[in-house]
């Protein structure tokens, strides 16, 4: 079946996930569709599975218009998409899963399911016991039991979104050899990723999204560096970084490995000196963001040792990390770090040291009036904290910690922010790393990480490399890093 | 006044109109004529200076208890269970008086022992509710309310039991005390001016608490977002065992006061629903400590005022709780109402 | 005390246990769906009183209970409005309609108070009746109490054996999932937040036109019952065979009381009357008790064989909601 999308129109609030977006898919191709995050990959995928619906635009099925408006309209077309984290049940059996959804009478008709399935498998050569629990599969078997599911259900267009995290070699093999087995049978598969291997190798043709447009199209033979331009944009000069001479290290890491039941971050060693800034790159889910709650004291670590100002830490609370000079600002604000119903004022007077059992409101009222003029937060005392725009809540946020710090862990500090906010707050984080204040941030703007960072660190399935000399890196080469090409033997082990 | 508070008030008021209209239709149709059965209610409540009185000694308990579920509500926790927590205070405050009434101590210090005991009997149940949650898992709603039963059983049992009346056990309650350990009233009067004073320090107390203090501002924002008050260094389950003992306190104290102040003995039910009532008056002021004072003035006076409903009309006086129960499912119903019509501007 | 008084007694635990098994088992398919319905207590209450009024007024017993059923399918679609489309607290609604329905029972109910009216009879089944020991407890029951065996089945069936109860099932655990596969997730917990309703809106009549007949106000000895109700739910797993079992147990429980409280008249009846209580605080202490941090260290340090041991039976007892329960689910 050919897929159209004309004009494809998606915004959410001020974020325009789609501006405008043109593509045909022929029928029998594997089509890749490849950029960073953010670029609005996943939400022309889910406008095409009936997920959102458009705000402006159309889709063409063999050239005949159709509405798809839910995803049952989808499914109804013949259109599904297995997405990234599968949405399956996990307490249910892989039978129950394969049936759920599939229109049929009263009875369950499992025997009938067994039967197709079974057919299915053996096509497929995926080997799945239909009555194990969903909870006891890896990631690469759920998502061999969706494929086989929406099958059945009669899918001629099947996406697939990055369906290559999280799952083995061995799998992938498989999930490659299925993809072009369904590709040869004249379906239409569209590949989502940021893995430029995985897309290299598989797909007919790369469409590359950036900031929510189209920006172009290739055929095989694919030029890598033609991919990553596209993908992230030509380099830019790098600004003006700010070199600490101290050599005092704050915070030392020794083989530290951290797991959770995706991933594994192996053996990392790494030595922060006083007032270094060191970027985390790598697509979400690579294992940056675990990395980064384990050196704040927010997540199990299961062997290596963490240093704080010659501290041992290992192990610790929350607390104790806090105690010592580690602060944390997540990257869902309102979500873990603003408490949404209190205004600014009781923000920061909550955030600070006690004095007394009574709150001196006045005081705490000079407090935030000083603190919103120091960090230019736009927005009164009296302002709840939701009202805020995502930019003064960023401002809100740092302007929220206290000093001094030995190590500033930030997720995603400038995620969703103008280029105004941006500039202002990466002032405030120097001017922190002048008083000797460490940072540890993840990205994904690439161009923010070579402008501020002293070294940087890639992270790729659970793997990471040495830290990188950010004078020495391009925009090119980080983006190839973060594909996952260009890796050397020295990188430390990851995997699943 | 800002437009969007004007919008609030008009929806509380609308509530407060719907709820009256529906309990007209409920009044209809029992046969009760309306408008008479309302002025009955009034009449019952501030006909008299007696019955303005029995409104007042209602009033006590009632903000004591209502403090008692703001200090929780602001920590996100629902103590269903302040009935069973009034109830042990009132068990406690019994035992204590029974144990010195006999002795050499001055009855001021005894009836003070009293209300001490009181409230370390209901802050205990409250920590045993607090405790099942934070280390059994057990939703304090059940916990709460399993404890409620276990506490009126066991004054039952008190009652018919080891502590009741010379000759035969009676629903009526344990042994009354001599007037000695009685609460100061009024003369001709069994309003306890201290027991309004205290209730009132108290509703008092806890607005400040929850405005003034620190203490307050940390407990609000573990309700709000548990995660980022954990992230910014509250220690989280301290405070919400901490909110627990406060409300049990209360609890206890009101249970103590309705020994030594109102009743004069232990008898059953003694926590005569202010536990659930003041559930309500702090859903119906949106947790709004200063409102808690008027409403439950209100609240008070409905109650009081329905026992003439049940003498002139003989219609049962939990038509005061079916009021009252609307008006906060009404308010309830609006609040979500108001929010899905704002959504859409 | 002779076999036949004990089957006897027996057949009564399990006529008993009828009322509580509609109200457990129409909250299992509420919670299935991702709703809570805490509202049991004053549903019970209101359809009880509800129940009786209609069949006293009219003589017709089958009309009580169908107006019961109406009462539970009413409070429950306040339930479900508020939480589905207004998406407010459904603990606070649930907790202020329990409240609101149980004086308004007690308000309305005075007219019927402490009359006589209609009740069902035993309907022993022909042929049946006589089987040794299995006619005697099941086939000497009422017709409700047939239903009552019958209900347990019927929502067993639909839940795990049948396509549409697998989609229930899947709106319970991840409604993200279930709307990807084409569920109107909204539809559907209307519907059987509206169905568990019904079903719970009959165990008022179950009582006030069976068991316990008549209408006696505060006197009727049921205020309390939706609150186990709830807990039974939940230490049922959210399965209708282990609610089943909670609430046979429960009853039987009540009526061992009640035995030896005759045969150990120094026991305070109180004791009896609240323990299930008590017993309710510590079913559901042990169905969560596994996932408390100080329980794993403990289990940690504890020799091999005990651990296993331990674990094993922490596992059975272990009851995990269904994800979403509570949850309000937007699609955008």
């Amino acid at each position: 079946m050919n897929v159209e999308l004309r004009e494809i129109y998606k915004s959410f609030g001020p974020v325009h996930a789609n501006n405008g977006i043109n593509l045909k898919i022929q029928a029998g191709t594997i089509q890749g569709i490849l950029g960073e995050n953010g670029a609005g990959k996943s939400t022309l995928m889910k406008i095409l599975s009936g997920f959102f619906r458009a705000d402006q635009g159309e889709i063409l099925l063999d050239d005949r218009l159709v509405s798809i408006h839910s995803p049952s309209d989808a499914i109804h077309h013949g259109v599904g998409m297995l997405h990234q984290d599968p949405l399956d049940f996990p307490p249910m059996r892989v039978i129950d899963n394969f049936i759920l959804g599939h229109k049929g009478g009263l009875s369950t008709g499992q025997a009938e399911a067994n039967r197709d399935f079974k057919k299915l498998s053996e096509q497929f050569s995926f080997f799945i016991d239909p009555d194990a629990y969903i909870d006891s599969l890896t990631v690469g078997e759920r998502q061999q039991l969706e494929i086989l599911r929406l099958i059945w259900l009669g899918a001629r267009v099947l996406i697939f979104d990055e369906p290559t995290t999280g799952i083995s070699a061995a799998q992938k093999v498989k999930l490659f050899e299925a993809l072009r087995l369904l590709a040869q049978q004249g379906k239409t598969v569209l590949f989502v990723s940021h893995k430029l291997e995985d897309v290299e190798g598989l797909c007919t043709g790369v469409a590359v999204l950036r900031q929510g447009n189209l920006v172009g199209e290739v055929k095989q033979p694919y030029s890598t560096k033609k991919l990553v331009e596209m993908m992230f944009g030509k380099d830019i000069a790098v600004g003006e970084r700010n070199p600490c001479s101290a050599d005092d290290i704050t915070v030392s890491l020794s083989k530290l490995s951290i797991e959770d039941y995706r991933l594994k971050v192996r053996e990392v060693n790494l030595d922060l000196h006083c007032g270094e800034v060191i970027g985390m790159a790598g697509m979400e889910g690579s294992g940056q963001g675990l990395f980064l709650r384990a050196v704040g004291g927010m997540a199990h670590t299961v062997g290596g040792k963490i240093l704080i100002g010659g501290r041992d830490l290992t192990g610790r609370s929350y607390q104790a990390f806090k105690k010592y000079g580690v602060a944390f600002l997540p990257a869902a604000r309102l979500e873990e770090g603003l408490v949404p119903g209190l205004n600014l004022t009781e923000h920061f007077i909550l955030a600070e040291k006690a004095t007394g059992f009574f709150i001196n409101w006045e005081k705490g009222h000079l407090l935030a009036e000083k603190r919103i003029k120091e960090f230019d937060v736009r927005g009164t005392p009296e302002n709840t904290v939701e009202s805020l725009s995502g930019g003064n809540q960023q401002r809100a946020l740092l302007a929220l910690l206290r000093e001094p710090l030995n190590l500033l862990l930030l997720e995603h500090p400038t995620r969703g922010l103008d280029i105004e906010s941006t500039i202002y707050i990466w002032n405030k984080l120097k001017e922190r790393c002048k008083s000797g204040t460490s940072i540890l941030f993840i990205s994904s703007d690439l161009e923010e990480i070579l402008q501020y960072s002293d070294r940087v660190l890639v992270f790729f399935s659970g793997k990471v490399t040495p830290a990188l000399d950010s004078t020495t890196l391009t925009t090119e080469k980080l983006g190839e890093l973060i594909g996952g090409k260009g890796w050397t033997e020295s990188s430390s082990g990851g995997g699943e | 006044m800002r437009k969007n508070t004007w919008i609030n008030l008009g929806f509380q008021v609308g509530a407060l109109l719907l709820a009256l209209l529906i309990t007209t239709l409920i009044l209809v149709a029992v046969g009760a004529p309306p408008i008479k059965s309302y002025l009955s209610i009034v009449k019952g409540a501030f006909g008299s200076t007696r019955n303005v009185v029995a409104v007042l000694i209602t009033w006590s308990p009632l903000l004591l208890t209502t403090a008692g579920v703001l200090v929780t509500f602001s920590a996100g926790l629902w103590n269903i269970g302040m009935e069973g927590q009034m109830t042990m205070g009132a068990i406690f405050a019994t035992g204590a008086l029974r144990l010195f009434q006999n002795t050499s101590i001055p009855p001021a210090m005894i009836i003070a022992l009293g209300i001490l005991a009181g409230i370390l009997g209901g802050a205990l149940w409250a920590a045993l509710a607090g405790a099942l949650k934070t280390f059994g898992g057990v939703n304090e709603i059940f916990g709460g309310l399993g404890l409620n039963f276990v506490a009126t059983a066991l004054t039952i049992y008190l009652v018919f039991g080891p502590w009741k009346r010379p000759g035969v056990g009676s629903m009526s309650g344990t042994q009354p005390f001599n007037k000695i350990l009685w609460l100061p009233t009024l003369p001709g009067t069994e309003l306890s001016l201290w027991s309004l004073g205290i209730s009132i320090l108290v509703i008092g107390l806890v607005y400040l608490l929850l405005r003034g203090t620190h203490f307050g501002l940390r407990l609000k924002a573990v309700g709000k977002n548990s995660r980022a008050a954990f992230l910014m260094g509250v220690p989280t389950w301290q405070y919400s065992i901490f909110a627990f003992l406060l409300c049990g306190a209360f609890a206890g104290l009101a249970g103590g006061i309705q020994v030594t102040g109102i009743y004069h003995r232990l008898l059953p039910n003694i926590s005569n629903g202010y536990g659930f009532l003041g559930l309500l008056v702090a859903m119906l002021v949106n947790y709004q400590a200063i409102w808690a004072i008027p409403i439950a003035f209100f609240f008070a006076a409905l109650n009081f005022g329905s026992v003439q409903l049940q003498i002139q009309y003989k219609l049962d006086s939990s038509f005061a709780g079916v009021l009252q129960d609307l008006l906060v499912l009404l308010v309830l119903l609006g609040e979500g109402a108001r929010q899905k019509l704002m959504k859409r501007r | 005390m002779d076999t036949n008084a004990l089957l006897i007694g027996l057949a009564g635990v399990l006529a008993t246990a009828a009322p509580v098994l509609f109200a457990v088992i129409g909250e299992t398919i509420t919670e299935r769906a991702g709703i809570i319905n805490l509202s049991l207590n004053g549903t019970i209450l209101l359809s009880a009183m509800g129940g009786f009024t209609a069949a006293y007024k009219t003589g017709n017993i089958f009309l009580g209970f169908l107006t019961g059923m109406l009462i539970g399918a009413l409070v429950a679609l306040v339930i479900a409005f508020s939480s589905i489309t207004l998406k407010q607290s459904q603990v606070a609604v649930g907790f202020v309609l329990a409240l609101a329905c149980r004086d308004l029972a007690y308000f309305l109910g005075v007219p019927v108070m402490n009359q006589s009216g209609p009740r069902l009879t035993i309907w022993s089944i022909p042929g049946l009746k006589d089987i040794p020991i299995a006619g005697t407890l099941f086939f000497k029951q009422d017709l409700i109490t047939y239903l009552s065996f019958l209900v347990i089945l019927l929502a067993w069936l639909w839940i795990f054996h049948t396509r549409p109860g697998l989609m229930l099932r899947g709106i319970g655990e991840r409604p993200a999932a279930a709307f990807v596969r084409g569920a109107n997730v909204k539809r559907l917990r209307y519907l059987y937040t509206i169905l568990g309703g019904a079903i719970v809106g009959l165990a008022g009549p179950a009582y006030s036109l069976s068991v316990k007949a008549g209408w006696m106000g505060t006197m009727s000895g049921i205020d309390g019952i939706g609150w186990i109700a709830l807990s039974i739910t939940i230490f049922g797993g959210w399965n209708p065979l282990r609610a089943a079992f909670g609430a046979y147990l429960f009853a039987f429980l009540q009526w061992l009381g009640l035995v030896l409280q005759s045969k150990i008249p120094d026991v305070p009846t109180q004791v009896l009357q609240v323990a299930p209580f008590p017993l309710m605080i510590l079913t559901l202490l042990l169905v969560n008790i596994s996932d408390a941090e100080w329980v794993e260290r403990i289990l940690a340090a504890m020799p091999e064989k005990a651990r296993r041991w331990t674990m094993k039976l922490l596992r059975a007892l272990r009851a995990s909601p269904p994800v979403s329960l509570g949850v309000p689910f937007e699609s955008e």
